[in-house]
């Protein structure tokens, strides 16, 4: 049986590692394929690059680095941020990525998933949905989770998966940064709706947050960054905490 | 040195680096004659089965991948896997390879397509060097699997049903998961492939 992913997502900005707080405030980290080999040798599943540099050139350098990846990280990775155009998907999946990331452009043309889906299959596009909660539903966020669109989350997810999407990653602009877990409610809300896997994201801050969304919702992997990077916990102690819960994970020689 | 076949089906590097980092010198080629030279030949490939089959008919490769998987160990990953069987269901019907006898054909599943993740291997026991892999995780990418009978498998999956996860007919071997993105087992089967055919 398939089991629950552990994956620690890199903010990559202009060719580097940056933590980002509730999207703001960054601070350097270091090498993104250093980070990525190393988190893979210790028992991650899956990588994630999120790409925010601002600049043509640190668009440049993300290719770059994405293959390099591709010769040094031995699981999945997926890349994400400032993918607008099917040139982009073309050229971050000749790199080497295993899949892309789509986030406002698909929300402002939805037929980029559909074009993309097609040439690549759908099991290499991932519609990355950052969502906010207001008093009529979660509201689609774009922007670095800054702009309301005013979407109901739950219908652009039905809406990305009969496009084409093969996997939502959903961030919960609500907790992310804080720390005190997984937004659960908003979790199980798109999982439900959708016959596709989700990646939850966003308020991860001790291991033992994995397994509660693994064991409240059917989300099939989870996404962490600060609690990795700052080597608050290790993705041992994840695998470890996930395992003694009885979420079926990879233990990757490590338990 | 290890002929990776490039037929424009899909990125190769990955594949590519795995062999290498196992010592080997590699060669991405879709040339006969570069081919003719390899001591084994391996066939990757993401996509579908009836495009990929277009692509090889193209390259005229057919024959000659028939004619030299009689002669060297010769690996199929993943669709280059599914292309070892004698005919495939996804898109029009096309005919494969034809090493291993069998069909390619969407899996039957309650579960979620594809079938995306680390799922854990059952190794036939009789297949000694591959049980050093029982119930080890490897990465899945697909919707489509072999409809073989058990004589060619060595290992399956569990998704609902039992997916054909390693194959193999005399020294044609097929791997349906990705071994160069399943971390050190992966790199482990590719070295137990290499070395049951040494």
């Amino acid at each position: 049986m398939i089991v629950k992913r552990i994956i620690p997502c890199l903010d990559v900005k202009e060719g580097k590692v940056v933590k980002g707080t509730n999207f703001v405030s960054l601070r350097e980290l270091g090498n993104p394929v250093e980070m990525a080999s190393s988190y893979s040798k210790e028992g991650a599943d899956e990588i994630i690059f999120l790409d925010i540099s601002a600049t043509n050139e640190g668009r440049q350098t993300m290719v770059d680095i994405v293959r390099e990846t591709a010769e040094n990280v031995f699981v999945p990775f997926t890349v994400g941020g400032g993918v607008r155009t099917i040139d982009d998907v073309t050229r971050l999946l000749q790199a080497g990525a295993d899949k892309v990331g789509m986030n406002s452009a698909a929300v402002a043309n939805p037929d980029l998933i559909e074009v993309a889906s097609a040439r690549f299959g759908a099991q290499c596009i991932v519609v990355a949905i950052d969502a906010k909660r207001f008093d009529d539903g979660w509201h689609v966020m774009t922007h670095g989770g800054s702009k309301d669109t005013g979407i109901d989350a739950i219908t652009w997810a039905k809406t990305a998966e009969q496009h084409g999407a093969g996997e939502i990653l959903l961030t919960s602009v609500d907790t992310d940064g804080v720390k005190d877990g997984f937004d659960i409610e908003l979790t199980e809300a798109i999982v439900s709706s959708v016959r596709i896997p989700v990646i939850a994201s966003g308020g991860c801050g001790a291991p033992e947050h994995f397994s509660e969304v693994f064991k409240k919702t059917d989300v099939s992997a989870a996404l962490a960054a600060s609690i990795f990077h700052e080597n608050t916990f290790s993705i041992k102690e994840v695998k470890q905490s996930c395992n003694q819960q009885g979420v079926d994970i990879r233990d990757a020689g490590l338990l | 040195m290890i002929a990776i076949v490039d037929y424009g089906m899909g990125n190769v590097a990955s594949v590519s680096t795995a062999f290498k980092r196992l010592g080997y010198e590699v060669l991405l080629t879709d040339k006969e004659e570069e081919l003719e030279r390899a001591s084994h030949i391996i066939l990757p490939g993401v996509g579908s089965f009836q495009a990929a089959v277009q692509e090889i008919n193209d390259r005229n490769l057919k024959q000659p991948l028939q004619r030299l998987a009689k002669q060297k160990p010769f690996l199929g990953i993943c669709l280059g896997m599914q292309l070892l069987f004698t005919e495939g269901y996804e898109g029009a019907t096309s005919k494969g390879l034809n090493l291993i006898p069998g069909t390619i054909e969407k899996i039957e599943t309650d579960l979620l397509l594809p079938h995306i993740g680390w799922n854990a291997l059952h190794i036939n026991e009789t297949h000694q060097p591959f049980t050093a892999f029982q119930d080890k995780h490897v990465y899945f990418v697909h919707s489509f699997a072999a409809n073989t009978t058990d004589d060619y498998i060595v290992a399956t999956a569990e998704y609902g049903t039992n997916i054909p996860a390693i194959v193999q007919n005399g020294h044609v071997f097929g791997i349906q998961f990705h071994p160069e993105k399943s971390g050190e087992v992966g790199v482990d089967i590719l070295k137990t492939f290499l070395q049951l055919t040494e």
